[in-house]
């Protein structure tokens, strides 16, 4: 990846859309979802002023170009976050909460030392500057770009540094996890692609390495998925997984082949995409779940799965487009890696993707299982007010229709060229 | 009507039954079934229009691009409409059985919705035009019959759930990868477009590399041996589901995928010039000689009659196989009479359960008498299998040795004569309990009485239609529209474009 325009008006465009599209869903969904919970009032006013402050970082982050923005964005959003994971004052929350600023901030360290350290040398923060000046000694660059990208890792919840992530998102509350699995930890990855496009050195070895932890994401996330015992840590490792997709951007992205490249490029952001409107959906019609339930725990789906509520078929609507299924974004996103690995030649990405699917298959379908079980006595279940399910659901089939109109947001994606 | 919103709207009609169910309550019960079976006539109705319009020249067809090299694309051509046909009636006469069979159960509206949703899968499977849109349909097939096939939610059928899963879910990875690798050789492929003979040579290893990855994805669900081991596990469905998976569903979108695969992607000519075709006569001769074999071990009605589908289906794929117009005809013509004797067996099979509580070979012994209809529709259905003329059975069988002669391999028939022996073995030994033997105890110890006559009319009504269509299949072979013509129309459009 040498230097190159980023595209930066279509792809900005359409993340700023997403978005606001998802704050306001996110919004409207928490105002239910807190009633139902009979959360005091006192409690829940931080949570609107938190969303519009999240709206606007992430926003500035879309759009960022420079390394002081980049910073400032990134610590606000930050502690935003965990403003907001704090929110349902329970002691797991407030554990949780703990963890994820000890981990955020350590990662904040590193990308504040690391910015220092490039600017020191070259006297620039603008990051199309920073490249022209690097140019001839690139050596500092590289260094600043490795500790960078590992502060966003931590940030991002890759692995392996991701341990912090499935139990912020089992404390905090439902539309809380969604915002913050769908963009939030999104934010640092985007700013991890952004930093390398425009900074990164054209050395192979370490974006395959980036892809290889990606891989490990995939498996490892995929794998922990698959033994948990309640319904949103089995959401919560599954966005550790699905991360690892995103980094396969890098390695396939160093391949020498135009066309390679090209489709890594549209896979990755209709990925993203796809995966933000799904695992927000599918994070609030867990929230739904548990609150039919009256507990996390997957054996109470069975009584659910007698009611059939609406809030089990959004689930598994989100559930198609997580797995990587037609019609949704998500399988044509995974047919265009595909395409991409085949082009490039790089044979261990058509593996990882295969057993990556079976993976998410047999998390989901476990979860399926569950409510499938007869039992001659079904646990009660709640009735959800069925307007808590309008937002997910339209989420969910936002998800699962996208592979259909993918043309749209490739589109945008598109907007300023390839190298 | 333009032929693009009569292709959406057939598509339509079980695809939006699907969510309508499952948004009424659970005790609509009346309301649920006549959504179900309106739909369901609407579907045939549209479908017969469709089969007319196309003896008229009339063209079908829907396109919608979606990115570059993606599109959705559905059309109506002759063996499309042959499967669509098939799916659209098998739909209707399984809706009225599920609806009987399942009174008073729990859950039906989880039933019905996904019911609806796997006949709507099938119909885009018949329908797709392009490997894209087939590979949609396809997953939601997979997607679709799950929930069927762990209905009851006891541990055996969760436990064949997850083997059903594991083989699909492999499958479908399988088949796109090779969907995807083809892709990126030739491009976007419309079927019957046939571009692949104009590859380079050196690609030929390649595309016979990416055969084969398509085929395990389709042999999955066509269960062609070594890949059949889900489906006699998933025997532990409801009746209506296996009746529906064996005849039109799952096993065969699988052949139906092949067919669309050798004719329509690769084309046969193509097909034989890589060297494909021998390969796929031996792996379909291997799979019916076993699953006869296994067939015939069985004590179990339901797990017989499942090893019996393995042996049925890949009689389709024996046809296939045999590069001439007879293989052809044979083939495409089993999928519709294989598809209409083996609902009915189902459905008979149900029947016994439900009724007497039968559901092994050896307590059959006098049912006949009890339930005269349904046995007869069973007879009809074993003696098809079996091959007597002048059931449907006989006319594929019939071709099909033929069609192995013109061929060249005329080793074929050995496989077709032991194959029928052993299909004789293990379905004359039922009939002949059925209407020859006295009931050991003609109390029936577990009768539950559910009709006016042998038991309720919406359970062997559909039995003794499917039955009796199987032997009109054969006796009026010859009249237009029947499922021999119409495959020989397929036919003419492959060979002799």
């Amino acid at each position: 990846m040498s230097p190159a325009t980023w595209p930066s008006e279509g792809l900005a465009g359409l993340l700023i859309l997403l978005t606001t599209l998802l704050v306001a869903g996110v919004a409207w969904h928490a105002r239910g979802h807190l009633r139902e919970h009979g959360v005091p009032a006192g409690r829940s006013h931080w949570l609107w002023p938190l969303l519009a402050a999240v709206w606007g970082f992430l926003t500035l982050i879309w759009l960022v170009s420079d390394l002081l923005t980049l910073y400032l964005a990134l610590e606000g959003l930050g502690f935003c976050a965990v403003a907001l994971m704090w929110l349902p004052g329970t002691r797991e929350a407030r554990r949780a909460g703990l963890y994820y600023l000890l981990a955020s901030l350590s990662g904040s360290a590193l990308i504040l030392t690391s910015a220092l350290l490039l600017y020191s040398h070259y006297g620039h923060l603008d990051f199309a500057l920073l490249a022209q000046a690097s140019a001839e000694d690139p050596r500092w660059r590289w260094l600043a770009l490795a500790g960078l990208s590992t502060g966003l890792l931590v940030k991002a919840g890759a692995f392996p540094l991701h341990t912090w992530l499935p139990p912020a998102h089992a404390a905090a509350w439902a539309p809380v996890s969604a915002l913050h699995a769908a963009l939030i930890i999104k934010a640092s990855l985007f700013l991890l692609i952004k930093l390398w496009w425009q900074l990164g050195p054209a050395a192979a070895p370490s974006m395959q390495l980036l892809g290889w932890l990606g891989a490990a994401a995939v498996l490892w996330g995929g794998l922990l998925a698959w033994r948990q015992a309640t319904l949103k840590k089995v959401v919560a490792y599954s966005t550790v997984s699905q991360m690892g997709y995103l980094l396969l951007l890098f390695p396939l992205m160093a391949s020498a082949e135009e066309g390679a490249r090209q489709l890594a490029w549209q896979a990755t952001w209709l990925l993203f995409i796809t995966h933000a409107l799904a695992k927000a959906a599918m994070f609030m019609a867990a929230g739904n779940l548990v609150l039919a339930m009256d507990c996390d725990d997957l054996k109470g789906l069975a009584g659910v799965g007698q009611q059939l509520p609406l809030s089990l078929l959004v689930f598994g609507v989100a559930g198609v487009s997580i797995m990587g299924l037609p019609p949704s974004g998500a399988f044509t996103a995974k047919w265009l890696l595909l395409e991409s690995a085949l082009a490039a030649g790089q044979w261990p990405w058509l593996l990882l993707l295969g057993l990556g699917s079976l993976l998410s298959a047999a998390y989901l379908f476990r979860v399926f299982a569950y409510c499938f079980t007869a039992r001659a006595e079904a646990p009660p279940c709640r009735r959800v007010p069925s307007h808590l399910d309008i937002v997910p659901l339209g989420l969910a089939l936002a998800a699962l229709f996208l592979g259909l109109i993918a043309g749209w947001p490739v589109a945008w994606v598109q907007g300023g060229g390839l190298p | 009507m333009s032929g693009a919103l009569i292709l959406l709207l057939t598509l339509a009609t079980s695809l939006l039954a699907a969510p309508v169910i499952f948004l009424l309550p659970e005790r609509a019960h009346r309301t649920r079934t006549a959504i179900n079976l309106g739909a369901a006539l609407l579907k045939l109705a549209l479908v017969a229009w469709m089969v007319w319009g196309l003896a008229q020249g009339a063209a079908y067809r829907f396109h919608l691009p979606v990115m570059e090299g993606f599109s959705v694309h559905l059309v109506a051509d002759p063996l499309g409409i042959l499967f669509a046909g098939l799916s659209s009636l098998l739909w209707l006469l399984t809706t009225l059985y599920a609806v009987a069979y399942l009174e008073a159960s729990p859950n039906r509206r989880r039933f019905f919705g996904f019911f609806s949703l796997c006949v709507a899968s099938t119909l885009g499977i018949a329908l797709a035009a392009n490997l894209f849109t087939f590979l949609i349909f396809y997953e939601l097939l997979t997607l679709a019959t799950y929930p069927l096939v762990v209905h009851r939610g006891t541990p055996a059928a969760l436990a064949a759930g997850r083997i059903y899963l594991r083989y699909t879910v492999s499958a479908g990875f399988v088949l796109l990868l090779g969907v995807v690798w083809l892709q990126a050789l030739a491009g976007e492929l419309t079927f019957g477009e046939l571009r692949l003979s104009e590859l380079d040579e050196a690609y030929h290893p390649t595309l016979q590399g990416i055969f084969l990855l398509l085929m395990l994805g389709l042999g999955v669900k066509a269960a062609l041996v070594p890949l059949h081991g889900w489906l006699p596990q998933a025997m532990v469905a409801p009746a209506p589901v296996s009746a529906l998976l064996h005849a039109v569903a799952v096993v065969k979108a699988g052949a139906f995928g092949i067919v669309r695969l050798v004719y329509d992607v690769y084309g046969i000519a193509f097909s034989a010039t890589l060297g494909l075709l021998g390969w796929l006569t031996a792996a379909a001769s291997l799979t019916i000689l076993y699953g006869s074999l296994r067939a015939l071990a069985q004590s179990d009605l339901k797990r017989r009659l499942a090893f019996s589908t393995v042996s049925q289906v890949a009689y389709i794929v024996l046809g296939v196989s045999l590069f001439g117009p007879l293989g052809t005809l044979a083939g495409l013509a089993h999928l519709l009479h294989q598809g209409l004797m083996k609902v009915t067996l189902f459905f008979c099979a149900g029947n016994y359960a439900e009724e007497l509580g039968i559901h092994r070979v050896d307590e059959l012994d006098g049912a006949g008498r009890r339930m005269p209809l349904t046995s007869l529709a069973f007879t009809l259905g074993a003696l098809g299998m079996i091959g007597l003329p002048p059931l449907a059975g006989f006319i594929s069988k019939w071709y099909l040795g033929m069609g192995a002669v013109a061929a060249g391999s005329p080793w074929v028939i050995a496989v077709l004569v032991a194959s029928s022996l052993l299909n004789a073995a293990y379905f004359l030994p039922p009939s002949y309990r059925l209407w020859f033997k006295a009931a050991a105890d003609p109390a029936w110890p577990q009768a539950r009485c559910l009709g006016r006559f042998e038991t309720h009319a919406w359970l062997w009504g559909p039995a003794l239609a499917t039955g009796l269509f199987s032997l009109l299949a054969g006796l009026l072979a010859g009249l237009p529209y029947s499922p021999l013509d119409w495959a020989g129309r397929v036919v003419g459009g492959e060979y002799f474009p």
